[in-house]
């Protein structure tokens, strides 16, 4: 990141009563009848400034961010790999980006067909029967997946009220589950960070609708008893729902269908390299068996005699969670990479992020210990060593510490199980070289930390602001200009 | 308002005032722990509280907590004080910072709590 | 295939970890599940090979003249957009939750919270949602959660799209009831109303309504908040370069599609959810919002702010299981209203109305014709035809264009209808071809 001139003033304190940047011209004869009672009184206060103030005014901010393509991101379960420049072209092809949501099927052949491949190629990768793009993100799927349950067990004439999720959950899955009007059972983790499966069968019954688990876990460790943990959870007639977030530990190495789940959902920005975009969009999915595809969100695409059409279902479908077909601009994305992967290829993803964490795991044991004592995934959970813990050090001051040295931290403090956890990430993307430099700016944090806790405290030094006073933000909230 | 040697502890780190009208908040250890306060949702005037049941909020930049009414009772006020200004449960906890005040069903409850002794006890067992 | 490891490269790796092979790091998992076989094509295409593919594909969709709408709007994208969205800083940045190293994304969505406000005229804004629907639904269930009520009156006129997302986000369940205050000439029938709020959680309004017609919102505000229940109104935000905003008609929520700031169709996504609300309900606003704080220094700086609210915190008790945003969507939609500004906005949506009335002009002129409301419209109108409005959308296709939204699956009540939208895409001599196509259909 180059940190130029920064003014930090926002666009409207730049802005000058009366200048002007695009015009739009309304050379057609008519006027629109509207009644001045019907009209705002006031102008909306936004910034008057001419085409180029605004474009150097963004053009600075955008210098004053990290991003994939500047930094290494070794952000846990956010899978923040290469986005593939490729991709972003697909997406603007003109015939993809120009196409109304309600175009007619027969003008909208190439993106029904796009979907329809794109969709078969997911359920094949995941080994499961049906599949929904309709969610706009994990969060999204997740609830899609909820009312998914909910309709099947009505459907039975069942009641089931709980949701059961291990401790070391996403806060999205308890948080989905309460949206809906389900409680949360939480299930504690055994010491080696698996789900408890005795504890597991004490709390499911016949109130249980579905289980909710991260494979593999947050902890980065392969739920060894899955199909234990399926068996249980299906005698005791709920569901199984697998959050895809940590799906690029398994790509094309094994297809989580035959683990034994009823549906999982997919984020399009994580396995499947779309950008994230400073937050957002992202894309989901929900792909499942065949038992819960006649509940799915309604268009889907189906193949009738050589043409593609828009299909709305036999009436038993959730409805829409969001309007039209889905976010099919990330999806285009997501095909561009789907076609750059042979089912051999996505098994290196898998194969490479494994050893890309295990490599980090083991430069970082001395300094970083494990949390768990086996292989990690595609993702390891340390802490900083007793001897940075001895000094008053924090995760959070690891973090600052390492932006200092010009790499994003991982995530921080969670999962909630772990204390004090650093969770890492690196995705197959990254070479050994980027891997063995991080190393060594974690082994300077810790030997700077170390030495001089005080110096990380006051990190960091090095970008355009020092520490932000989140209190302040909290507490007096300044949301607007 | 309060010593804290005239207050009586849970072990969720609330603190009650016992009286016709008890006194409730969080002790001076529990609101060091939790950082500085960003904000805090008091119950209302009229509810009816139950023992060990969450009634409250406390939020901090990072993590929400749940403040569980030490005893059963009616809501008779609420300090609207900290609510504008939540600064005061960091600064005074015991004084400026009390969260409500109730009428308790049953005053036997209180007894069974810690004292002042007991609580720090507790709390140093638990720093273990 | 991104992947830069050489064998060499990972036997050093493995060799570093402390294992012979690969297949000693997945002994976790059980070996009757690795290397299954997969029914995909055995080659990947390179580059060149995957972009004819998908020019083929994309040539596939016809580009007919556009005249379709209904919550969804054909605008200009401005060249200076996209060079600041393809900006890989922007592009391939992270949630800023290192707020240090994320002041471009954390400043661009303090102005676009701050865009939001100015448009709708409301007090507060949250860093945006997944779409005008799903940005409905939650407003309305802020509304629930505030007065604890759980009877929603809603317009004719809100998009049934929104209505149907609502309906989803409320898993169907019959504790909600859902009460339509009839329509009367296209619009809500106001003297309805007063009947209907007793008791309800809120009113859900939308203007321009989704048959195009501006509401008159005058005294709406008071009825509803006699009856103690809240004002929903999801606003198109084009439109609100000239109309009357939510904050001026009393709205506590106040929502729309930010797709029509200049974001492309793409067939439904992404798009914008754009929230906003009265000062009193911020912390009802879900998902992300930045706050302007300073750092240690006294520098000026932004952070994500009342997180505690959240998902990742509040787990259970967070108000919305949301975790992101449209971020990027955002920032076009910020720097899109920046380049027009006030004035520009003001030339956008006179030229977005004079657009749709000319059209509306030309149509209702022909034989069999005629606008089926007398009141003012925004950006689109519903046009009564003679004949099948389906079958004459088909006709105009052939000869490419699209004549507008064939309304009788969704409002059966309305006869053989069609909803037009002209935008400011559209020149004269696009409207004449519109005329001509429809005239050739009837």
């Amino acid at each position: 990141m180059i940190c130029s001139v920064t003014d930090n003033a926002l666009s409207i304190e730049k802005s000058d009563p009366g200048r002007r940047g695009l015009r739009a011209k309304n050379p057609l004869r008519a006027k629109a009848n509207i009644p001045a009672g019907l009209r705002r009184k006031a102008a909306p206060r936004l910034p008057e400034l001419s085409e180029f103030d605004v474009l150097r005014h963004y053009t600075r901010l955008s210098r004053l961010n990290f991003s994939v393509d500047t930094h290494f991101y070794p952000l846990g379960s956010c899978t923040m790999k290469y986005n593939p420049r490729f991709n972003e072209e697909a997406a603007a092809l003109e015939g993809f980006a120009a196409l109304h949501p309600l175009a007619h099927d027969s003008c909208a052949q190439g993106t029904l067909e796009l979907l329809h491949d794109l969709a078969a190629r997911l359920t094949e990768l995941c080994g499961l029967d049906a599949i929904t793009l309709q969610p706009a993100a994990g969060a999204h799927s997740e609830f899609t997946g909820l009312l998914l349950a909910k309709a099947y067990f009505e459907d039975k004439g069942e009641t089931r009220t709980e949701i059961v999720v291990p401790d070391s959950a996403h806060g999205t899955n308890p948080a989905t589950a309460s949206m809906m009007g389900f409680t949360t059972v939480n299930i504690a983790s055994k010491p080696d960070g698996r789900l408890d499966v005795a504890e597991l069968k004490k709390h499911i019954g016949p109130k249980t609708a579905v289980l909710m688990l991260t494979v593999p876990n947050t902890l980065g460790i392969f739920e060894s008893n899955i199909e234990e943990i399926c068996r249980a959870v299906h005698e005791a007639g709920a569901l199984v729902y697998m959050d895809g977030a940590n799906l690029n530990a398994l790509i094309g190495i094994v297809k989580p269908g035959e683990l034994g789940i009823d549906m999982m959902h997919l984020n399009f920005h994580k396995t499947f390299s779309t950008p994230h975009g400073g937050g957002g969009p992202g894309a989901g999915a929900i792909v499942c068996r065949s038992h819960l595809a006649p509940f799915l969100p309604v268009p889907t695409v189906k193949k009738e005699g050589g043409k593609y059409v828009s299909d709305f279902g036999g009436g038993k479908s959730i409805g829409k969670v969001k309007a039209f077909f889905g976010n099919t601009g990330v999806l285009v994305r997501a095909y561009a990479y789907m076609l750059a992967h042979s089912a051999k290829e996505f098994g290196e993803i898998a194969v490479c992020s494994i050893i890309n964490a295990n490599y980090i795991r083991a430069l970082l044991k001395d300094m970083y210990p494990s949390y768990s004592s086996e292989h990690c995934m595609h993702e390891c959970v340390l802490t900083p060593g007793k001897d940075m813990l001895d000094k008053g050090l924090k995760t959070l001051d690891v973090a600052k510490g390492l932006i200092d040295r010009g790499f994003h931290a991982p995530t921080i403090y969670f999962p909630l199980i772990v204390h004090e956890a650093i969770m890492i990430e690196p995705t197959e993307t990254e070479s050994k070289e980027t891997l063995d430099e991080f190393a060594a700016a974690m082994k300077d944090v810790h030997d700077t930390g170390v030495a001089d806790p005080q110096s990380l405290k006051d990190a960091p030094v090095t970008l355009p602001v020092k520490r932000l006073d989140e209190v302040q933000a909290a507490r007096q909230p300044n949301l607007r200009w | 308002m309060s010593k804290p040697e005239e207050l009586k502890y849970t072990k969720t780190h609330e603190y009650v005032h016992p009286g016709a009208e008890a006194i409730v908040g969080i002790s001076d250890h529990a609101q060091h722990e939790m950082g500085d306060v960003v904000f805090v949702e008091l119950p209302k005037v009229g509810q009816k509280l139950e023992k060990e049941k969450p009634c409250a909020v406390v939020e901090s930049v990072k993590s929400a907590f749940d403040i569980y009414s030490p005893v059963s009772g009616e809501v008779t006020a609420v300090n609207d004080a900290v609510t504008g200004e939540p600064a005061l449960l960091n600064q005074s906890p015991l004084e400026k910072g009390w969260l409500f005040k109730l009428k308790p069903s049953n005053p036997a409850e209180a007894d069974a709590l810690m004292d002042w002794a007991a609580y720090q006890d507790f709390v140093k067992q638990a720093a273990h | 295939m991104y992947i830069p490891h050489t064998e060499k490269d990972k036997q050093e790796m493995l060799k570093a970890i402390g294992v012979p092979a690969f297949e000693d790091l997945v002994k976790q998992v059980p070996q009757k599940f690795l290397w299954p076989k997969f029914n995909l094509p055995s080659e990947s295409l390179d580059e060149s090979q995957a972009a004819a593919l998908l020019s083929g594909l994309a040539g596939k969709n016809c580009r007919p003249l556009n005249f379709v709408g209904a919550g969804a709007y054909e605008r200009y994208t401005p060249a200076a957009v996209k060079a600041v969205t393809s900006r890989t800083e922007f592009l391939t940045a992270y949630t800023p939750y290192q707020p240090e190293a994320s002041q471009g994304t954390l400043q661009a969505i303090y102005e676009f919270q701050s865009t939001v406000c100015a448009l709708y005229g409301m007090d507060c804004a949250n860093a945006s949602m997944y779409d005008g629907a799903s940005s409905f639904a939650e407003a309305v269930r802020a509304a629930v959660r505030v007065t604890g009520r759980k009877k929603i009156i809603y317009s004719s006129g809100v998009n049934p799209q929104y209505m149907d997302t609502l309906k989803t986000y409320f898993a169907h369940s019959p504790e909600y009831s859902y009460v339509k205050v009839p329509m009367k000439d296209g619009v809500m029938d106001k003297a309805a109303l007063q009947g209907l709020l007793e008791g309800a959680a809120c009113l859900a309004v939308q203007t321009p309504n989704f048959l195009g017609l501006i509401e008159d919102m005058s005294g709406v505000s008071d009825l509803v908040k006699k009856a103690g229940a809240l004002l929903v109104a999801a606003a198109d935000p084009v439109s609100l370069g000239i109309l009357a905003t939510p904050g001026e008609y009393g709205a506590d929520f106040a929502v729309g599609e930010g797709q029509s700031l200049g974001l492309p169709l793409a067939y439904g996504g992404p798009y914008l959810g754009l929230f906003s609300c009265k000062k009193e309900h911020v912390r009802q606003m879900p998902g992300r919002i930045c706050g302007m704080t300073k750092d240690k220094d006294g520098k000026r700086g932004f952070v994500l702010t009342l997180q505690a609210r959240e998902q990742h915190i509040r787990r259970d008790k967070a108000a919305s299981n949301i975790c992101s945003n449209e971020a990027l969507c955002a920032l076009s939609a910020t720097v899109y209203s920046a380049l027009y500004g006030p004035e520009g906005l003001k030339e956008l949506a006179e030229a977005n109305a004079g657009a749709a009335a000319f059209a509306a002009e030309r149509l209702s002129s022909l034989k069999g014709c005629s606008l089926k409301f007398k009141g003012p419209f925004f950006n689109e109108f519903v046009l009564s035809v003679p004949g099948s409005a389906a079958k004459m959308r088909e006709k105009g296709l052939a000869r490419g264009v699209d004549i507008g939204l064939p309304l009788a699956p969704l409002y059966p009540e309305l006869g053989e209808t069609l909803l037009v939208c002209a935008t400011e895409t559209k020149t004269e001599a696009d409207i004449l071809k519109l005329a001509d196509a429809v005239k050739e259909a009837l």
